[in-house]
């Protein structure tokens, strides 16, 4: 009870009861919307390359723009020309990320699926593989290390330790704070919206005109959350191919 | 004050405490990223009035500068969870 509200704890919010399965392999609405984002995702894609014409119109359009999005923005800003063999790599993290945390802002539904740490965490693993696999394949597996651990230019004195926080920082610290940031922001908004219809609802009750402010700010917070949404899948996305560009192009 | 702490109950001292110091984590883990934040966005902007050109380049380089430092924020924000009450 905080001024005469009842926020509810926070496992209330982001736990669901079990719909079917076992113990382990139970399934709740989270893993249900994870499944229904896949089927969207594909289904987006599948419908867009049916029947392709030359003047693209509606969901060809949504998704040629999607993919130059990820094209322009993502793969040619860092990795560059030669990266563009792992746009359908980065496109699918994007689409799929996007799907999952734009179930935050739909009616009835309103979970968002990062908001369980489970899934930006298999995210971040599948990410930690595929930088790993590049840099060995392309520097090979003394030399990717090498360039990754020893950073030009550092004195001689101190190089034990800069290797030893820039080895930890690629196997451990790119990894976690992928995945911490996409779950940590996603739970504070999900949060955020259930604190602010709390609010809403109680004093909506007591005065209709008293409710009417945070009525606003959670329309306005709505908005700002799909901005957010937006926002964390494109820079998961970008730091997925940060990661990748410095496997292949080591610096100097 | 010291005999009104003695008449709360074991439990409601730790878990007010617990309270505090989730929040005292919390808004500690803020402070430097939200500072940083602000220097990266400051110059970005800066950068971006000068060389209007160079917008889209600069752009990209801030978003990842914001993410790299906002995540220090965010993994206060989840250990102020994390903290058992």
């Amino acid at each position: 009870m905080i001024l005469g509200l009842e926020f509810p704890p926070v496992s209330h919010v982001v736990e669901w009861p079990t719909l079917f399965g076992g113990d382990a392999l139970g399934v709740n609405k989270v893993i249900l919307l994870m499944w229904i984002s896949v089927a969207l995702v594909f289904a987006l894609f599948y419908f867009a390359t049916r029947e392709q014409k030359l003047v693209p119109a509606g969901v060809q359009n949504v998704a040629e723009s999607t993919v130059e999005f990820v094209e322009d923005q993502v793969v040619m800003q860092t990795i560059g020309p030669d990266g563009l063999s792992y746009t359908p790599f980065l496109l699918t993290l994007f689409t799929f990320i996007f799907t999952c945390n734009v179930w935050e802002l739909i009616p009835l539904v309103q979970m968002p699926v990062n908001a369980r740490i489970a899934l930006p965490m298999f995210m971040a693993i599948l990410v930690w593989f595929v930088y790993i696999i590049v840099g060995i394949k392309n520097q090979g597996f003394l030399g990717y290390f090498k360039n990754a651990t020893i950073p030009p230019g550092v004195p001689k004195a101190i190089l034990p330790l800069v290797a030893f926080i820039e080895l930890i920082g690629i196997l451990v610290t790119r990894p976690l704070s992928l995945a911490v940031r996409l779950f940590a922001n996603m739970l504070a908004g999900h949060l955020l919206l259930v604190s602010f219809a709390v609010i809403t609802q109680a004093l909506v009750a007591s005065t209709i005109i008293g409710g009417a402010l945070p009525l606003a700010l959670l329309v306005f917070l709505m908005a700002f959350e799909l901005l957010v949404a937006f926002l964390q899948a494109y820079i998961f996305t970008m730091l997925a191919a940060v990661y990748i560009d410095s496997s292949m192009h080591p610096a100097h | 004050m010291l005999h009104v702490l003695a008449q709360q109950a074991e439990g409601e001292l730790e878990a007010g405490l617990t309270a505090v110091g989730r929040g005292i984590v919390y808004g500690g883990a803020a402070i430097g990223p939200g500072i940083g934040i602000g220097l990266v966005v400051g110059n970005a902007i800066t950068a971006m009035a000068r060389q209007p050109e160079a917008a889209g380049m600069v752009r990209t380089t801030m978003f990842l500068g914001i993410a790299f430092t906002e995540a220090l924020a965010l993994f206060g924000f989840v250990l102020s969870f994390i903290i058992a009450g």
